[in-house]
């Protein structure tokens, strides 16, 4: 039977067919737009209004980014240049770059000093950053630098920061070593040394004043991009330490400890900052000393770094809270006290837990530092709007400055929240 | 049977002990801290007392009821130049609210579509989200305002290319005036008491609807019966107001704003300060509540979405009945957060002249009776007691849509 049935079949394939190629729209890039964009038609008629959204915005900005000027010395003559083409006049940056980055009174001839911190600031900062990949040692770069940058830009002799930076390395000695017999002895003592150190060094350096010295520039004459920075990067690093007090002092079981922390931190948070710009501006003064040379960047100073320490205090308690009450147990049953546990298991876990939250602040303190713009004072915004657009050489360049500042701020801004989402990716991984 | 040990001694106190007893040493502790306290603010008073401006001046509230001299540009309510400083203190308050309000709601649809959008698998709208957040979220909001009210008060065509028998420009639909002084819009006007009654009827009908809503899900809940009320709500909403609308002689009319002379007349005006400062707001705040809009969405696994699925439910349930509830009380407290910064932001009207509270009492107040002090504390403590209020209605919202564990 078999046999028949072998006869009355002509052809038998022996060998597999070579596949066939997909479709040509279930493949690629037609694929792809078709199950990205074009799925279906509500998604089709997002995607053609959303070409046409960004078509609309590039066709505004390429033709004004790429027919721009960079060259000429007033706003006519860059319009001279541009002929009615709509190219932008980035001729005004590149006149007015300095005066963007460093306001209009900070000295032409001393300019190199600000730039020099800044970029020594690119070798001081990875080591804080990066510290998982680079040798411990490149830390103390981190150390040097706040005591180099404030000689740099604030000039003097080298002998105050030198001294501040020894009051600060022996009286962090004497805590180490007077620590074993109690916290707060140590603590006690480590800030007389501190203090001696100072009361002698302002003595030394009073003597000795023309020691390494650089030409003194005053507060006032800070300004710019260079004013923003300074403002936010010392607010921020004074404000961690004064958050992460308010925040164990939040959380302390003394009642009036708490209330007092409670306050004033409910008190910052809800009044706004331009609230507390007023008072370092008019207020602070009464305050103060009447005979104390507080200048306005210094009351500004304070008041900001009040505004942050509430912040970060909150995103601190975050963290603290955000602990197994297991960590609290462990640290007291191994017999150590409160100031103890605190340094060695409680605040390094918490703090890390407290990274991202304390970056957020930080973007959004550097943000708000161009509020001092409101009470006069010559920051980026401050200088646009005041020296630059009331020039008549360059009244109604508003776009191109506008751009400028907004770069500016994007890079700073964007930069440090993906690193602060790159360091969240960092630490997520050891923490299951 | 003698006891192993013996009780301790009563030796009497030692001083050791404020140090060193955990009993006593939280005592010690708060008593140095409240002298230290006391030193400190002392200290501050102290240096007040004796400062020389302050001791000329004094401190005194008596200037809030003395004419305040000077003109409000957008006024809510009754105002002259004649008022007192409490009068115009209290239109910059109401200016301050009136603006905040508006920025919550625009902030919020602003958040919610480009958050829900950012998800979309659609690559170019989520990459044109993506920009929009990350562009408006990294770059100072005092510069956006400014830089929107540059747009509103130089690119807007002046007020002439409206005016004369060829203009140049006309208002959009009829309605809407684009001008660098301001933005044109109809007003609605009510013709006596008449308008206020189709006003009432209309508030009446909204409160039914919710009845309706209540009585469908109490049926829904008690007998199962899903009762329809998409159709009859719309009715509920329309038919009444209606109603009175024409039998009261159509009390209330939309008021186009008219070229006159000189100027339009009638329509309500929109100053390019408050363009900014509401629009600002509201753009940027909108981006960080796109970000908390889609962190809440992410943060629903998909085994809900599925499950739902599985039950059988249409999409659209899916996502009104199971997603949203769970992701609310995701977004709900980063949202309050949102609200109070707008509110707080508000305050940054004084770069572009909008009149608020910082601009009346904290600005032409302040500089022209020089009551630096005592304009401060005010201005501090109006900011102080609203944040604490919309914190407090909020969390009470908040607490009803929390997850209930028992």
């Amino acid at each position: 039977m078999s046999d028949t049935h072998a006869q009355s079949v002509a052809f038998v394939r022996d060998t597999e067919i070579p596949p066939s190629p997909p479709p040509a729209r279930e493949t690629g890039a037609i694929k792809w737009v078709r199950e990205n964009l074009f799925s279906g038609p509500m998604n089709s008629i997002l995607t053609i209004l959303g070409l046409l959204i960004a078509f609309w915005l590039l066709s505004g900005l390429i033709p004004w980014v790429v027919n721009g000027t960079w060259t000429g010395n007033d706003i006519r003559e860059c319009r001279e240049i541009l002929q009615g083409s709509g190219g932008g006049c980035f001729a005004v940056v590149a006149e007015r770059w300095p005066q963007l980055l460093f306001g209009f009174q900070y000295p032409d001839y001393l300019r190199w000093r600000p730039s020099l911190a800044f970029v020594l600031l690119f070798l001081a900062v990875p080591p804080m950053l990066f510290i998982m990949f680079l040798p411990r040692w490149t830390l103390a770069l981190s150390a040097v630098y706040p005591f180099l940058a404030y000689w740099l830009i604030w000039g003097g002799t080298i002998l105050t920061p030198i001294f501040i930076a020894l009051a600060v390395l022996f009286g962090y000695f004497t805590f180490a070593k007077i620590e074993k017999r109690g916290f707060v002895t140590g603590l006690l003592a480590g800030i007389v040394v501190a203090a001696a150190i100072i009361w002698v060094g302002g003595l030394v350096a009073g003597e000795f004043s023309r020691f390494g010295r650089l030409e003194a520039v005053e507060s006032r004459a800070m300004g710019g991009f260079m004013l923003n920075l300074i403002l936010g990067i010392v607010c921020v690093s004074l404000s961690i330490p004064f958050g992460i007090l308010l925040a164990l002092g939040r959380q302390s079981r003394l009642p009036i400890v708490k209330g007092f922390c409670v306050v004033f931190i409910e008190f910052v948070r809800g009044v706004p900052l331009i609230t507390l710009l007023f008072v370092a501006n008019v207020v602070l003064a009464y305050f103060l000393p009447p005979n104390a040379n507080f200048d306005l960047i210094l009351r500004v100073i304070i008041m900001i770094t009040m505004f942050s320490s509430a912040y970060i205090a909150e995103v601190i308690r975050g963290g603290l809270a955000a602990l197994p009450k297991g960590q609290y147990e462990a640290g007291d049953s191994l017999g150590l006290d409160y100031a103890q546990s605190m340094r060695l298991i409680i605040l390094p876990q918490a703090m890390k837990i407290s990274i991202p939250g304390i970056v957020n602040v930080a973007v959004g303190l550097f943000k708000d530092t161009t509020l001092v713009s409101v009470i006069s004072m010559f920051d980026l915004v401050g200088m646009i709007r005041g020296p630059i657009l009331s020039s008549t050489d360059w009244a109604g360049v508003y776009w191109e400055l506008w751009a400028a500042a907004c770069i500016l701020f994007f890079t700073v801004c964007y930069g440090i929240s993906q690193y602060s989402q790159w360091l969240e990716r960092q630490l997520r991984t050891d923490h299951h | 049977m003698t006891t192993m040990t013996d009780p301790p001694k009563a030796d009497g106190f030692r001083f050791g002990q404020l140090i060193n007893d955990t009993r006593y040493r939280s005592y010690t502790f708060q008593f140095i801290a409240i002298v230290l306290l006391f030193l400190f603010f002392g200290w501050l008073i102290n240096n007040a007392m004796n400062n020389p401006v302050l001791q000329q001046v004094g401190i005194d509230f008596g200037f809030l009821a003395d004419p305040a001299g000077y003109d409000i540009n957008q006024k809510p309510i009754e105002y002259t130049s004649q008022s007192t400083h409490l009068r115009a203190a209290l239109v910059g308050g109401i200016n301050t609210l009136i603006v905040a309000v508006l920025a919550c709601i625009t902030a919020t649809i602003f958040g919610v579509i480009a958050g829900v959008l950012r998800l979309s698998n659609n690559w170019i709208i989520s990459k044109l989200m993506a920009i929009y957040v990350e562009m408006f979220r990294n770059i100072p909001v005092l510069i956006w305002i400014i830089i929107i009210f540059t747009v509103a008060a130089n690119t807007f065509p002046a007020i002439q290319d409206y005016r004369g028998d060829n203009p140049t420009n006309t208002p959009l639909l009829g309605m809407f005036a684009f001008t660098n002084q301001g933005v044109f819009i109809p007003s609605l006007v009510f013709d006596g008491a008449g308008g206020w009654i189709v006003f009432a009827v209309l508030a009446a009908s909204i409160l039914g609807i919710f009845a309706l809503r209540g009585y469908a899900r109490k049926k829904l809940y008690d007998e199962g019966k899903l009762v329809k009320i998409l159709w009859p709500s719309i009715a509920l909403l329309l038919v009444p107001v209606a109603l009175a609308y024409f039998l009261l002689g159509q009390p209330i009319s939309v008021e186009n704003p008219v070229m006159g002379r000189f100027r339009f007349e009638g329509g309500f005006l929109l100053r390019p300060s408050l363009i900014a400062l509401w629009f600002a707001l509201s753009i940027y705040t909108g981006a960080f509540i796109a970000e908390n809009v889609r962190a809440g969405i992410l943060a629903i696994s998909s085994g809900q979405t599925e499950a739902a699925a599985a039950l059988g439910l249409r999409p659209g349930r899916i996502m009104s009945l199971v997603v949203l509830p769970q992701a609310l009380r995701v977004i709900i407290p980063p949202l309050i957060s949102q609200y109070l910064n707008i509110t707080k932001n508000t305050s940054l009207a004084i770069a572009v002249g909008y009149m608020d509270l910082t601009g009346t009492l904290g600005g032409i107040t302040l500089n022209q009776t020089g009551r630096a002090l005592e304009s401060i504390l005010l201005l501090m403590a109006f900011y102080l007691s609203f944040s604490l209020i919309i914190s407090a209605v909020m969390n009470v919202y908040n607490n009803s849509v929390k997850l209930k564990e028992r």
